[in-house]
């Protein structure tokens, strides 16, 4: 089964991180690839991706022709995505094991973090109503 | 063992003719990891060589003796570090030309390596990969592909179930007697999910999973062929059989999941189930009735009704209460309750599940809603029925299920008449 983690942060947070120095930073971008490699080592990385910064976000409706309608000012308390990992294993408990690891990624000044990460099950074509 | 007729296509020669070489190779150099991946090096170099070159004239001997030369450079590259104790192994080595020593396969060998491939140290995703890359002969490519994963993670979870078998000291031989029995329901359950996984996903962007089925079936004619006395491995071919005969009915042409009473049964594929009942009914009187057995005579119960109306109820009630008599599954549970409402109405059924629903693996499970909804249905409380059909749709992982619980809500939302009572 696969799960999407998902690390979301609002704009004070992306600030935040803004600031970080140097030394944080490269603990922090060590421990990401660590993190990964060691999805593909235990053979259950599907994929991850980094978001861009939320001051790029639009969010867009389709007008009354169907032309894009963005809008772009989000409250400072809303949450951006900043980036997600989809895993495929074997219960939901080796997911949130994962996610705990996830969530330790080291914050500002060498703290161990204890980042939110949501973790959501990816729908499979997998159908087992027993028809 | 005689060779393969050469008209048939090379990539279904190389899956016949895998587990037969890999027996042999596992056999004589005792490292199954190994000799596992120096077997799959062989096969790729066939796949690119011989439909240029030709077929060789002894496929098996040209694997068997590419494979041992794969080998024979991994010994050599491993005791450069290791001297003293591969001296054993490079003696292997050094032996005489494979062809003429010992390149012909034990009737047994492909039932050992089912027996590595399904060992209880592994996890069954782990299992699954390696039973369809080292018995199946798929590449790694096919079955990340089948299973929608990176190459790269599936080849580390291949490599990660071989070092498990390695850590575990298994020997590349027969499991003792005592052990035998168990460890032949590992291999069954293994192939029952490999089944399960093409089976249940006929529908939408998996489609090609489907091929999970048809292996599944190969490899259980195959583990037939080496046990043809054991009755609960015809019951499993059997059940597979049955089953998938109902593969074309059960989804539409965009992929919607059609419940069995709604199928078009003229869909269905009369041949296999004429060969199922066949085989099912040579096994079931030599005695030892086992769970496939038992679950393969509820679908030739179904199969064998030419409407959804002329369904023997009664018949699939009884086989179920055998079954739950000696399987401890969850879902045993809730096809009985099924049974039991379509035999003693809706209100038996709803009893019944009230009854399992504390159960811990049920408790959260969509099923246990959607059969409520379903018997609410039948028992004419619309309301009652929405309302866990929707529940259901939230609890699936499925995108198809949830799809068709959702329109299951959504008919009885939408529909002005009352529910007609099937009681």
């Amino acid at each position: 089964m696969k799960y999407i983690l998902m690390m979301n942060a609002s704009k004070a947070h992306w600030d935040a991180y803004a600031t970080w120095s140097k030394d944080d930073l490269d603990a922090n971008v060590a421990f990401m690839r660590a993190f990964s490699k060691e999805l593909k080592e235990q053979g259950v990385f599907v994929a991850t991706e980094g978001l861009g910064w939320p001051q790029q976000a639009k969010i867009v409706r389709a007008g009354k022709d169907g032309e894009p309608v963005t809008d772009g000012i989000f409250p400072e308390s809303k949450e951006f995505l900043a980036g997600y990992w989809i895993i495929d294993v074997e219960s939901p408990e080796q997911a949130y094991r994962i996610a705990a690891r996830a969530s330790a990624a080291p914050g500002p000044g060498g703290t161990h973090g204890s980042m939110p990460i949501e973790v959501r099950q990816v729908l499979s074509g997998f159908a087992d109503l027993g028809i | 063992m005689t060779e393969p007729p050469t008209d048939v296509p090379i990539e279904h020669l190389l899956r016949e003719l895998t587990p037969q070489v890999l027996g042999i190779v596992a056999r004589r150099f005792r490292d199954f990891a190994a000799a596992e991946d120096a077997v799959q090096e062989s096969l790729l170099a066939a796949a690119t060589q011989w439909p240029c070159d030709g077929l060789p004239e002894n496929p098996r001997a040209w694997l068997t003796q590419v494979a041992f030369r794969r080998m024979a450079d991994y010994i050599r590259s491993e005791s450069a570090r290791h001297r003293r104790e591969n001296e054993a192994a490079l003696e292997a080595v050094r032996a005489p030309h494979p062809a003429t020593v010992d390149a012909s396969p034990q009737e047994d060998d492909t039932l050992v390596l089912l027996f590595m491939c399904c060992h209880p140290a592994l996890t069954p995703a782990s299992a699954i990969a390696l039973t369809l890359r080292a018995v199946g002969g798929l590449t790694t490519a096919e079955i990340a592909h089948a299973f929608l994963v990176p190459e790269a993670t599936m080849a580390q979870r291949i490599s990660r179930a071989k070092q498990s078998i390695k850590d575990s000291g298994t020997p590349f031989q027969m499991p003792t007697p005592e052990d035998r029995a168990h460890r032949l329901r590992a291999v069954l359950h293994v192939l029952y999910l490999i089944f399960n996984e093409g089976y249940t996903t006929s529908a939408g962007p998996a489609l090609r999973r489907a091929d999970l089925s048809a292996e599944a079936m190969r490899l259980a004619r195959i583990l037939r062929q080496l046990q043809p006395d054991d009755t609960e491995v015809a019951g499993l071919l059997a059940l597979m059989l049955l089953t998938d005969a109902r593969r074309l009915a059960r989804t539409s042409a965009v992929g919607e999941l059609i419940p069995l009473a709604q199928q078009d049964r003229s869909l269905w594929d009369r041949q296999q189930i004429v060969e199922g009942v066949a085989l099912l009914s040579a096994t079931l009187p030599k005695g030892s009735v086992g769970p496939y057995q038992l679950q393969a005579a509820i679908s030739a119960v179904h199969d064998e009704a030419g409407r959804a109306d002329n369904t023997d109820w009664p018949q699939i009630l009884a086989l179920y209460d055998l079954l739950k008599r000696m399987s401890d599954n969850p879902m045993v549970m809730l096809n009985h309750a099924i049974a039991a409402a379509m035999v003693n109405g809706p209100a038996k059924g709803l009893d019944l599940l009230d009854s399992v629903a504390a159960d811990p693996r049920l408790a959260d499970h969509h099923r246990l809603d959607a059969v409520r909804a379903h018997l609410f249905e039948l028992a004419g409380d619309r309301t009652a029925a929405i309302k866990h059909f929707r529940s259901a749709a939230g609890k699936t992982g499925s995108l198809p299920e949830r799809n068709y619980l959702l329109a299951q809500a959504a008919r009885l939302s939408s529909d002005p008449r009352p529910i007609h009572n099937h009681e």
